[in-house]
Protein backbone atom coordinates (compact mmCIF):
# COMPACT_ATOMS: atom_id res chain seq x y z
CA UNK A 1 0.00 0.00 0.00
CA UNK A 2 1.43 3.40 -0.95
CA UNK A 3 1.92 6.16 1.58
CA UNK A 4 -0.71 8.22 -0.24
CA UNK A 5 -3.23 5.42 0.28
CA UNK A 6 -2.30 5.24 3.96
CA UNK A 7 -2.66 9.01 4.35
CA UNK A 8 -6.05 8.95 2.65
CA UNK A 9 -7.37 7.32 5.85
CA UNK A 10 -6.37 10.34 7.97
CA UNK A 11 -8.74 13.21 8.70
CA UNK A 12 -7.21 16.65 8.23
CA UNK A 13 -8.42 20.23 8.47
CA UNK A 14 -6.03 22.10 6.21
CA UNK A 15 -4.76 25.56 6.91
CA UNK A 16 -3.82 28.05 4.21
CA UNK A 17 -0.56 28.70 6.08
CA UNK A 18 2.24 26.17 6.53
CA UNK A 19 3.26 25.43 10.12
CA UNK A 20 6.51 23.90 8.81
CA UNK A 21 8.95 26.47 7.49
CA UNK A 22 12.48 25.38 6.57
CA UNK A 23 15.17 27.91 5.78
CA UNK A 24 15.87 26.90 2.20
CA UNK A 25 19.33 28.52 2.20
CA UNK A 26 20.35 25.97 4.83
CA UNK A 27 18.52 23.13 3.05
CA UNK A 28 20.71 23.81 0.00
CA UNK A 29 23.77 23.03 2.12
CA UNK A 30 22.20 20.00 3.80
CA UNK A 31 23.71 16.72 2.61
CA UNK A 32 21.41 14.16 4.18
CA UNK A 33 18.03 15.83 3.49
CA UNK A 34 16.92 13.43 6.22
CA UNK A 35 13.50 15.06 6.57
CA UNK A 36 12.67 13.48 3.19
CA UNK A 37 13.39 10.05 4.73
CA UNK A 38 12.15 10.06 8.32
CA UNK A 39 8.84 11.84 7.88
CA UNK A 40 6.10 9.24 8.34
CA UNK A 41 3.76 11.28 6.12
CA UNK A 42 6.31 11.92 3.34
CA UNK A 43 5.73 15.64 3.77
CA UNK A 44 9.14 16.66 2.41
CA UNK A 45 10.64 16.13 -1.01
CA UNK A 46 13.63 17.75 -2.68
CA UNK A 47 12.92 19.51 -5.95
CA UNK A 48 16.21 19.01 -7.78
CA UNK A 49 15.34 21.31 -10.65
CA UNK A 50 14.46 24.32 -8.51
CA UNK A 51 16.81 23.35 -5.66
CA UNK A 52 14.05 23.74 -3.17
CA UNK A 53 12.47 21.71 -0.39
CA UNK A 54 8.82 21.03 -1.18
CA UNK A 55 6.72 20.88 1.99
CA UNK A 56 3.32 19.20 1.79
CA UNK A 57 2.41 20.43 5.25
CA UNK A 58 -1.25 19.44 4.75
CA UNK A 59 -0.22 15.79 5.22
CA UNK A 60 1.65 16.41 8.48
CA UNK A 61 0.82 14.01 11.35
CA UNK A 62 2.36 16.48 13.84
CA UNK A 63 4.81 13.96 15.30
CA UNK A 64 7.87 16.24 15.37
CA UNK A 65 10.37 13.75 13.89
CA UNK A 66 11.56 16.25 11.27
CA UNK A 67 12.19 18.92 13.88
CA UNK A 68 14.51 16.66 15.87
CA UNK A 69 16.15 15.02 12.85
CA UNK A 70 16.80 18.25 10.91
CA UNK A 71 20.56 18.27 10.40
CA UNK A 72 20.87 22.03 9.94
CA UNK A 73 18.38 22.85 12.70
CA UNK A 74 16.83 25.20 10.17
CA UNK A 75 13.22 24.08 10.41
CA UNK A 76 10.79 26.47 12.05
CA UNK A 77 8.37 23.91 13.42
CA UNK A 78 5.11 24.94 15.04
CA UNK A 79 1.88 23.24 15.86
CA UNK A 80 -0.87 23.98 13.34
CA UNK A 81 -3.32 26.61 14.52
CA UNK A 82 -5.93 25.51 17.04
CA UNK A 83 -8.67 24.47 14.66
CA UNK A 84 -6.35 22.97 12.06
CA UNK A 85 -4.26 19.90 11.34
CA UNK A 86 -4.79 16.22 11.99
CA UNK A 87 -7.68 14.68 13.95
CA UNK A 88 -7.01 11.07 14.87
CA UNK A 89 -10.11 8.91 15.24
CA UNK A 90 -8.43 5.60 16.03
CA UNK A 91 -5.28 6.69 17.92
CA UNK B 1 -2.97 41.77 35.25
CA UNK B 2 -6.51 41.16 34.06
CA UNK B 3 -8.25 39.45 36.97
CA UNK B 4 -10.88 37.88 34.68
CA UNK B 5 -8.18 35.86 33.01
CA UNK B 6 -6.58 34.68 36.24
CA UNK B 7 -7.14 31.20 37.67
CA UNK B 8 -5.36 28.96 40.18
CA UNK B 9 -3.91 26.47 37.73
CA UNK B 10 -3.48 26.23 33.97
CA UNK B 11 -2.80 22.82 32.48
CA UNK B 12 -1.38 22.88 28.96
CA UNK B 13 -2.39 19.70 27.17
CA UNK B 14 -5.43 17.47 27.67
CA UNK B 15 -3.89 14.00 27.49
CA UNK B 16 -3.67 11.46 30.35
CA UNK B 17 -1.06 13.46 32.31
CA UNK B 18 -2.81 16.81 31.92
CA UNK B 19 -6.24 15.41 32.73
CA UNK B 20 -4.91 13.59 35.82
CA UNK B 21 -3.31 16.81 37.07
CA UNK B 22 -6.38 18.93 36.31
CA UNK B 23 -8.92 16.59 37.88
CA UNK B 24 -6.79 16.14 41.02
CA UNK B 25 -6.64 19.92 41.53
CA UNK B 26 -10.35 20.39 40.76
CA UNK B 27 -11.41 17.63 43.17
CA UNK B 28 -9.28 19.30 45.85
CA UNK B 29 -11.11 22.60 45.36
CA UNK B 30 -8.68 24.42 43.05
CA UNK B 31 -9.76 26.36 39.96
CA UNK B 32 -8.29 24.79 36.82
CA UNK B 33 -8.27 25.70 33.15
CA UNK B 34 -7.05 22.95 30.82
CA UNK B 35 -6.02 24.02 27.33
CA UNK B 36 -6.06 21.40 24.56
CA UNK B 37 -4.87 22.15 21.03
CA UNK B 38 -6.94 19.43 19.34
CA UNK B 39 -10.64 19.52 18.55
CA UNK B 40 -11.10 17.40 21.67
CA UNK B 41 -8.88 15.42 24.06
CA UNK B 42 -7.41 12.42 22.23
CA UNK B 43 -7.73 13.91 18.76
CA UNK B 44 -3.98 14.52 18.45
CA UNK B 45 -2.94 11.46 20.43
CA UNK B 46 -1.78 8.05 19.38
CA UNK B 47 -0.28 5.10 21.24
CA UNK B 48 0.02 1.30 20.95
CA UNK B 49 -1.84 0.73 23.09
CA UNK B 50 -3.09 -0.06 26.47
CA UNK B 51 -4.09 1.80 29.59
CA UNK B 52 -3.34 0.18 32.92
CA UNK B 53 -6.08 -0.80 35.35
CA UNK B 54 -4.55 -0.07 38.76
CA UNK B 55 -3.09 3.42 38.08
CA UNK B 56 -6.20 4.42 36.10
CA UNK B 57 -8.43 3.34 39.02
CA UNK B 58 -6.50 5.66 41.31
CA UNK B 59 -7.93 8.55 39.31
CA UNK B 60 -11.13 7.03 37.93
CA UNK B 61 -12.24 4.35 40.44
CA UNK B 62 -15.23 3.20 38.32
CA UNK B 63 -13.65 3.46 34.89
CA UNK B 64 -14.03 -0.27 34.16
CA UNK B 65 -17.81 0.17 34.24
CA UNK B 66 -18.10 3.62 32.71
CA UNK B 67 -15.20 4.30 30.30
CA UNK B 68 -15.19 3.34 26.61
CA UNK B 69 -12.85 0.33 26.68
CA UNK B 70 -12.03 -2.11 23.91
CA UNK B 71 -10.72 -5.39 25.35
CA UNK B 72 -9.16 -6.56 28.62
CA UNK B 73 -5.71 -7.94 27.84
CA UNK B 74 -5.37 -11.51 29.03
CA UNK B 75 -2.44 -12.62 26.90
CA UNK B 76 1.02 -11.20 26.27
CA UNK B 77 2.99 -12.72 23.43
CA UNK B 78 6.68 -12.01 23.00
CA UNK B 79 7.45 -12.76 19.37
CA UNK B 80 11.12 -13.11 18.49
CA UNK B 81 11.29 -12.83 14.73
CA UNK B 82 14.20 -13.79 12.52
CA UNK B 83 13.89 -13.13 8.78
CA UNK B 84 11.32 -15.81 8.08
CA UNK B 85 11.07 -17.78 11.31
CA UNK B 86 9.83 -16.98 14.78
CA UNK B 87 9.84 -18.09 18.37
CA UNK B 88 6.90 -16.91 20.44
CA UNK B 89 6.70 -16.96 24.23
CA UNK B 90 3.23 -16.42 25.61
CA UNK B 91 1.80 -15.68 29.02
CA UNK B 92 -1.95 -16.01 29.39
CA UNK B 93 -4.06 -15.49 32.47
CA UNK B 94 -7.60 -14.36 33.08
CA UNK B 95 -6.86 -13.66 36.73
CA UNK B 96 -4.93 -10.40 36.48
CA UNK B 97 -8.06 -8.24 36.39
CA UNK B 98 -6.79 -5.69 38.94
CA UNK B 99 -3.23 -5.37 37.68
CA UNK B 100 -3.65 -5.75 33.97
CA UNK B 101 -4.56 -3.46 31.13
CA UNK B 102 -7.24 -2.59 28.59
CA UNK B 103 -6.89 -1.57 24.98
CA UNK B 104 -8.61 1.75 24.23
CA UNK B 105 -9.11 4.08 21.29
CA UNK B 106 -7.66 7.40 22.37
CA UNK B 107 -10.20 9.60 20.61
CA UNK B 108 -12.88 7.88 22.71
CA UNK B 109 -11.02 7.23 25.95
CA UNK B 110 -9.21 10.57 26.36
CA UNK B 111 -12.42 12.33 25.44
CA UNK B 112 -14.22 10.39 28.16
CA UNK B 113 -11.52 11.31 30.70
CA UNK B 114 -11.88 14.97 29.70
CA UNK B 115 -15.66 14.74 30.23
CA UNK B 116 -15.03 13.36 33.71
CA UNK B 117 -12.64 16.26 34.37
CA UNK B 118 -15.32 18.69 33.21
CA UNK B 119 -17.80 17.09 35.64
CA UNK B 120 -15.23 17.60 38.41
CA UNK B 121 -15.13 21.31 37.60
CA UNK B 122 -12.20 21.63 35.19
CA UNK B 123 -12.76 24.39 32.65
CA UNK B 124 -11.63 23.04 29.28
CA UNK B 125 -10.55 25.23 26.37
CA UNK B 126 -10.25 23.25 23.13
CA UNK B 127 -8.79 23.99 19.69
CA UNK B 128 -6.34 26.43 21.25
CA UNK B 129 -2.55 26.38 20.96
CA UNK B 130 -0.44 27.83 23.75
CA UNK B 131 2.23 29.80 21.90
CA UNK B 132 4.45 30.73 24.82
CA UNK B 133 4.73 31.03 28.58
CA UNK B 134 4.31 34.36 30.33
CA UNK B 135 7.10 35.13 32.75
CA UNK B 136 7.59 37.56 35.59
CA UNK B 137 11.36 37.46 35.95
CA UNK B 138 12.04 33.74 36.10
CA UNK B 139 8.65 32.80 37.46
CA UNK B 140 6.03 31.37 35.11
CA UNK B 141 2.84 33.38 35.61
CA UNK B 142 0.66 32.32 32.70
CA UNK B 143 0.33 31.37 29.07
CA UNK B 144 -0.09 33.20 25.79
CA UNK B 145 -2.50 31.49 23.43
CA UNK B 146 -3.31 32.41 19.86
CA UNK B 147 -6.13 34.59 21.10
CA UNK B 148 -5.43 35.85 24.58
CA UNK B 149 -3.29 35.67 27.69
CA UNK B 150 -4.29 33.61 30.73
CA UNK B 151 -2.69 33.95 34.15
CA UNK B 152 -2.34 31.36 36.94
CA UNK B 153 -0.42 30.62 40.12
CA UNK B 154 0.89 27.39 38.62
CA UNK B 155 1.19 26.21 35.02
CA UNK B 156 1.40 22.46 34.37
CA UNK B 157 3.18 21.53 31.16
CA UNK B 158 1.46 18.42 29.82
CA UNK B 159 2.16 19.36 26.22
CA UNK B 160 3.58 16.05 25.13
CA UNK B 161 6.85 14.64 23.89
CA UNK B 162 7.77 17.71 21.84
CA UNK B 163 7.16 20.10 24.78
CA UNK B 164 8.23 23.29 23.07
CA UNK B 165 7.18 25.10 26.24
CA UNK B 166 9.55 23.22 28.58
CA UNK B 167 12.32 23.95 26.10
CA UNK B 168 11.38 27.63 25.87
CA UNK B 169 12.15 28.20 29.55
CA UNK B 170 15.25 26.00 29.64
CA UNK B 171 13.77 23.05 31.52
CA UNK B 172 14.90 20.72 28.77
CA UNK B 173 17.57 20.74 26.10
CA UNK B 174 17.14 19.90 22.45
CA UNK B 175 16.22 16.25 22.09
CA UNK B 176 18.76 14.08 20.27
CA UNK B 177 17.64 11.63 17.59
CA UNK B 178 18.80 8.69 19.73
CA UNK B 179 16.57 9.77 22.62
CA UNK B 180 13.23 9.45 20.82
CA UNK B 181 11.59 6.69 18.87
CA UNK B 182 9.30 7.33 15.97
CA UNK B 183 6.25 5.14 16.17
CA UNK B 184 3.93 4.51 13.25
CA UNK B 185 0.78 2.49 13.49
CA UNK B 186 -2.06 1.16 11.40
CA UNK B 187 -5.45 0.35 12.84
CA UNK B 188 -6.85 -2.46 10.73
CA UNK B 189 -10.54 -3.32 10.69
CA UNK B 190 -11.31 -6.99 11.11
CA UNK B 191 -14.49 -8.88 11.98
CA UNK B 192 -14.79 -9.50 15.69
CA UNK B 193 -15.14 -13.23 15.04
CA UNK B 194 -11.95 -13.26 13.00
CA UNK B 195 -10.04 -11.44 15.75
CA UNK B 196 -11.34 -13.88 18.35
CA UNK B 197 -10.39 -16.89 16.20
CA UNK B 198 -6.98 -15.67 15.11
CA UNK B 199 -5.90 -14.54 18.57
CA UNK B 200 -7.71 -17.33 20.43
CA UNK B 201 -9.70 -14.99 22.65
CA UNK B 202 -13.36 -14.25 23.31
CA UNK B 203 -15.30 -11.01 22.73
CA UNK B 204 -14.00 -8.88 25.58
CA UNK B 205 -10.56 -10.44 25.84
CA UNK B 206 -7.43 -8.94 24.33
CA UNK B 207 -4.05 -10.22 23.20
CA UNK B 208 -0.87 -8.16 22.98
CA UNK B 209 2.06 -9.00 20.72
CA UNK B 210 5.40 -7.51 21.63
CA UNK B 211 7.65 -8.01 18.64
CA UNK B 212 11.44 -8.23 18.55
CA UNK B 213 13.48 -8.36 15.37
CA UNK B 214 11.90 -9.16 12.01
CA UNK B 215 12.54 -6.22 9.68
CA UNK B 216 14.08 -4.37 12.64
CA UNK B 217 16.83 -6.96 13.30
CA UNK B 218 19.91 -5.20 14.61
CA UNK B 219 18.05 -1.94 15.18
CA UNK B 220 16.89 -0.34 18.39
CA UNK B 221 13.19 -0.79 17.82
CA UNK B 222 10.27 -2.97 18.80
CA UNK B 223 7.00 -3.84 17.17
CA UNK B 224 3.57 -4.22 18.72
CA UNK B 225 0.09 -5.52 18.04
CA UNK B 226 -3.00 -4.87 20.13
CA UNK B 227 -6.51 -6.19 19.67
CA UNK B 228 -9.43 -3.77 19.82
CA UNK B 229 -13.08 -4.84 19.66
CA UNK B 230 -13.36 -4.71 15.88
CA UNK B 231 -9.84 -3.82 14.81
CA UNK B 232 -6.20 -4.69 15.34
CA UNK B 233 -3.48 -2.10 15.91
CA UNK B 234 -0.07 -2.89 14.48
CA UNK B 235 3.00 -0.70 14.57
CA UNK B 236 6.52 -0.25 15.80
CA UNK B 237 8.76 2.26 17.50
CA UNK B 238 12.26 2.73 16.14
CA UNK B 239 14.81 5.19 17.47
CA UNK B 240 14.99 8.18 15.18
CA UNK B 241 18.75 7.92 14.67
CA UNK B 242 18.25 4.44 13.11
CA UNK B 243 15.83 5.86 10.56
CA UNK B 244 18.22 8.70 9.72
CA UNK B 245 21.41 6.62 9.58
CA UNK B 246 19.97 3.63 7.74
CA UNK B 247 17.74 5.81 5.52
CA UNK B 248 14.59 3.91 6.38
CA UNK B 249 11.18 5.22 5.44
CA UNK B 250 8.95 4.42 8.40
CA UNK B 251 5.91 3.37 6.37
CA UNK B 252 8.02 0.95 4.32
CA UNK B 253 9.30 -0.60 7.53
CA UNK B 254 5.73 -1.02 8.73
CA UNK B 255 4.78 -2.77 5.48
CA UNK B 256 7.69 -5.18 5.97
CA UNK B 257 6.57 -5.94 9.52
CA UNK B 258 3.02 -6.57 8.30
CA UNK B 259 4.34 -8.93 5.64
CA UNK B 260 6.37 -11.11 8.04
CA UNK B 261 5.10 -14.71 7.79
CA UNK B 262 4.26 -14.81 11.50
CA UNK B 263 2.31 -11.54 11.40
CA UNK B 264 0.66 -11.47 7.98
CA UNK B 265 -1.97 -14.21 8.61
CA UNK B 266 -3.19 -12.36 11.72
CA UNK B 267 -4.21 -9.27 9.74
CA UNK B 268 -5.04 -10.89 6.42
CA UNK B 269 -7.98 -9.33 4.54
CA UNK B 270 -8.18 -6.47 7.01
CA UNK B 271 -9.10 -2.98 5.90
CA UNK B 272 -6.97 -0.01 6.93
CA UNK B 273 -9.02 2.31 9.15
CA UNK B 274 -6.33 4.82 10.01
CA UNK B 275 -2.60 5.38 9.73
CA UNK B 276 -0.89 7.48 12.41
CA UNK B 277 2.47 8.48 13.84
CA UNK B 278 3.86 9.83 17.10
CA UNK B 279 7.16 10.21 18.91
CA UNK B 280 8.01 8.28 22.07
CA UNK B 281 10.49 9.75 24.56
CA UNK B 282 13.13 7.03 25.03
CA UNK B 283 16.00 8.77 26.77
CA UNK B 284 15.16 7.27 30.16
CA UNK B 285 16.39 8.37 33.55
CA UNK B 286 19.57 10.04 32.31
CA UNK B 287 17.68 12.30 29.89
CA UNK B 288 14.94 13.53 32.22
CA UNK B 289 14.35 17.27 31.94
CA UNK B 290 14.04 19.52 34.98
CA UNK B 291 10.62 18.71 36.36
CA UNK B 292 9.76 21.98 38.12
CA UNK B 293 10.67 25.61 38.47
CA UNK B 294 9.02 28.73 39.90
CA UNK B 295 5.32 28.48 39.05
CA UNK B 296 5.63 25.49 36.72
CA UNK B 297 5.61 21.67 36.71
CA UNK B 298 6.25 19.19 33.88
CA UNK B 299 4.31 15.90 33.60
CA UNK B 300 3.88 12.86 31.32
CA UNK B 301 5.61 12.67 27.95
CA UNK B 302 6.66 16.32 28.31
CA UNK B 303 8.73 15.11 31.28
CA UNK B 304 9.87 12.12 29.13
CA UNK B 305 8.37 9.64 31.59
CA UNK B 306 8.26 6.40 29.61
CA UNK B 307 9.37 2.92 30.63
CA UNK B 308 10.11 1.51 27.21
CA UNK B 309 11.17 -1.99 28.26
CA UNK B 310 7.72 -2.59 29.76
CA UNK B 311 5.76 -0.68 27.10
CA UNK B 312 4.49 1.62 29.85
CA UNK B 313 3.70 5.28 29.30
CA UNK B 314 0.08 6.20 30.01
CA UNK B 315 0.42 4.96 33.59
CA UNK B 316 3.51 7.08 34.23
CA UNK B 317 1.66 10.00 32.65
CA UNK B 318 -1.42 9.60 34.85
CA UNK B 319 0.56 9.05 38.04
CA UNK B 320 2.87 12.02 37.38
CA UNK B 321 -0.19 14.20 36.69
CA UNK B 322 -1.82 13.05 39.91
CA UNK B 323 1.33 13.73 41.96
CA UNK B 324 1.67 17.16 40.34
CA UNK B 325 -1.97 17.87 41.24
CA UNK B 326 -1.41 16.81 44.85
CA UNK B 327 1.65 19.06 45.08
CA UNK B 328 -0.32 21.99 43.68
CA UNK B 329 -3.08 21.52 46.26
CA UNK B 330 -0.47 21.94 49.01
CA UNK B 331 0.98 24.97 47.21
CA UNK B 332 -2.48 26.55 46.91
CA UNK B 333 -3.10 26.01 50.61
CA UNK B 334 0.25 27.52 51.55
CA UNK B 335 0.01 30.20 48.82
CA UNK B 336 3.59 29.36 47.92
CA UNK B 337 4.37 28.62 44.26
CA UNK B 338 8.14 28.81 44.45
CA UNK B 339 10.46 26.19 43.00
CA UNK B 340 11.28 24.98 46.49
CA UNK B 341 7.60 24.32 47.25
CA UNK B 342 7.03 22.67 43.87
CA UNK B 343 10.14 20.51 44.32
CA UNK B 344 7.86 18.30 46.43
CA UNK B 345 6.55 16.98 43.12
CA UNK B 346 9.98 15.60 42.26
CA UNK B 347 10.22 14.01 45.73
CA UNK B 348 6.83 12.37 45.23
CA UNK B 349 7.94 11.02 41.85
CA UNK B 350 11.17 9.73 43.36
CA UNK B 351 9.20 7.90 46.04
CA UNK B 352 6.83 6.38 43.50
CA UNK B 353 7.35 3.65 40.93
CA UNK B 354 7.72 6.33 38.24
CA UNK B 355 11.28 7.47 38.91
CA UNK B 356 12.20 4.27 40.75
CA UNK B 357 11.52 2.24 37.60
CA UNK B 358 13.31 4.70 35.32
CA UNK B 359 16.29 4.57 37.68
CA UNK B 360 16.23 0.76 37.65
CA UNK B 361 16.69 0.84 33.88
CA UNK B 362 18.95 3.88 33.70
CA UNK B 363 21.69 2.00 31.81
CA UNK B 364 19.35 0.13 29.49
CA UNK B 365 19.35 2.55 26.58
CA UNK B 366 23.13 3.07 26.63
CA UNK B 367 23.64 -0.68 26.58
CA UNK B 368 21.07 -1.22 23.84
CA UNK B 369 22.46 1.54 21.63
CA UNK B 370 25.89 0.03 22.04
CA UNK B 371 24.95 -3.65 21.69
CA UNK B 372 21.93 -3.59 19.37
CA UNK B 373 23.59 -5.79 16.73
CA UNK B 374 24.19 -8.32 19.47
CA UNK B 375 21.07 -8.28 21.59
CA UNK B 376 18.62 -7.31 18.86
CA UNK B 377 20.03 -9.37 16.02
CA UNK B 378 22.54 -12.09 16.80
CA UNK B 379 20.80 -13.55 19.85
CA UNK B 380 17.32 -13.19 18.37
CA UNK B 381 18.45 -15.22 15.38
CA UNK B 382 20.26 -17.66 17.66
CA UNK B 383 17.12 -18.33 19.71
CA UNK B 384 15.36 -19.22 16.48
CA UNK B 385 18.21 -21.40 15.28
CA UNK B 386 18.18 -23.23 18.61
CA UNK B 387 14.55 -24.18 18.09
CA UNK B 388 15.21 -24.98 14.43
CA UNK B 389 17.86 -27.42 15.65
CA UNK B 390 15.66 -28.76 18.45
CA UNK B 391 12.68 -29.60 16.26
CA UNK B 392 14.45 -30.79 13.11
CA UNK B 393 14.45 -34.53 12.52
CA UNK B 394 17.42 -35.39 10.36
CA UNK B 395 18.90 -38.62 11.75
CA UNK B 396 21.85 -36.69 13.24
CA UNK B 397 22.39 -37.72 16.87
CA UNK B 398 21.03 -35.12 19.28
CA UNK B 399 24.28 -34.97 21.26
CA UNK B 400 26.19 -33.91 18.17
CA UNK B 401 23.55 -31.27 17.39
CA UNK B 402 23.80 -29.76 20.85
CA UNK B 403 27.58 -29.69 20.72
CA UNK B 404 27.53 -28.12 17.24
CA UNK B 405 25.07 -25.48 18.43
CA UNK B 406 27.22 -24.52 21.41
CA UNK B 407 30.34 -24.55 19.23
CA UNK B 408 28.65 -22.24 16.75
CA UNK B 409 28.29 -19.53 19.39
CA UNK B 410 32.05 -19.55 19.88
CA UNK B 411 32.84 -19.62 16.17
CA UNK B 412 30.23 -16.94 15.31
CA UNK B 413 31.52 -14.57 17.92
CA UNK B 414 34.88 -13.52 19.27
CA UNK B 415 35.59 -14.19 22.93
CA UNK B 416 35.89 -10.46 23.52
CA UNK B 417 32.34 -9.92 22.18
CA UNK B 418 30.93 -12.68 24.35
CA UNK B 419 32.71 -11.10 27.30
CA UNK B 420 31.11 -7.72 26.48
CA UNK B 421 27.67 -9.36 26.18
CA UNK B 422 28.07 -10.97 29.59
CA UNK B 423 29.42 -7.76 31.09
CA UNK B 424 26.45 -5.75 29.82
CA UNK B 425 23.90 -8.28 31.03
CA UNK B 426 25.51 -8.21 34.48
CA UNK B 427 25.55 -4.41 34.36
CA UNK B 428 21.81 -4.31 33.63
CA UNK B 429 21.03 -6.85 36.34
CA UNK B 430 23.23 -4.96 38.78
CA UNK B 431 21.24 -1.82 37.98
CA UNK B 432 18.03 -3.64 38.94
CA UNK B 433 19.17 -5.28 42.17
CA UNK B 434 21.77 -3.00 43.68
Amino acid sequence: MSIDDKLSTVKYTSDIYSHLNPDNKECLKCLSKCCTIVCPANVYSWDKENKKLIVNYENCLECGACRIACEKKCLKWEYPRGTKGVTFKQG
Amino acid sequence: MNSENKTDVIVVGGGPAGIAAAITVARGGGKVVMIERGKFSGSKNMFGGAIYTQPTKEIFPDFVKTAPLERRNIEHKYAILAEDESTVVSYKSKKSEEYGSYTVIRSKFDRWMAEEAKKAGVYIVEETVVKELLLDGKKVVGVKTELEDYYADVVVLADGVNSLLAKSIGLREDIQTKDVALSVKEVIKLDREKINDRFNISDDEGCIYEIFGGPMLGMLGLGFMYTNKDSVSIGFGLTLNELVEKEIKPYEMLDKLKAHPTIAPLIKDGELLEYSAHLIPEGGYKKLPRLYSDGVLVVGDAAMLVNNLHWEGTNLAMTSGKLAGETILIALKEKDFSASMLSRYQKKLENSFVLKDLKTYKDLMDVMHDRKEDFLEYYLKKINSFFAMFVSVDSIPKRKKYIDFIKSIFTDRKFAELGKDAYNIIKLLWGIFK
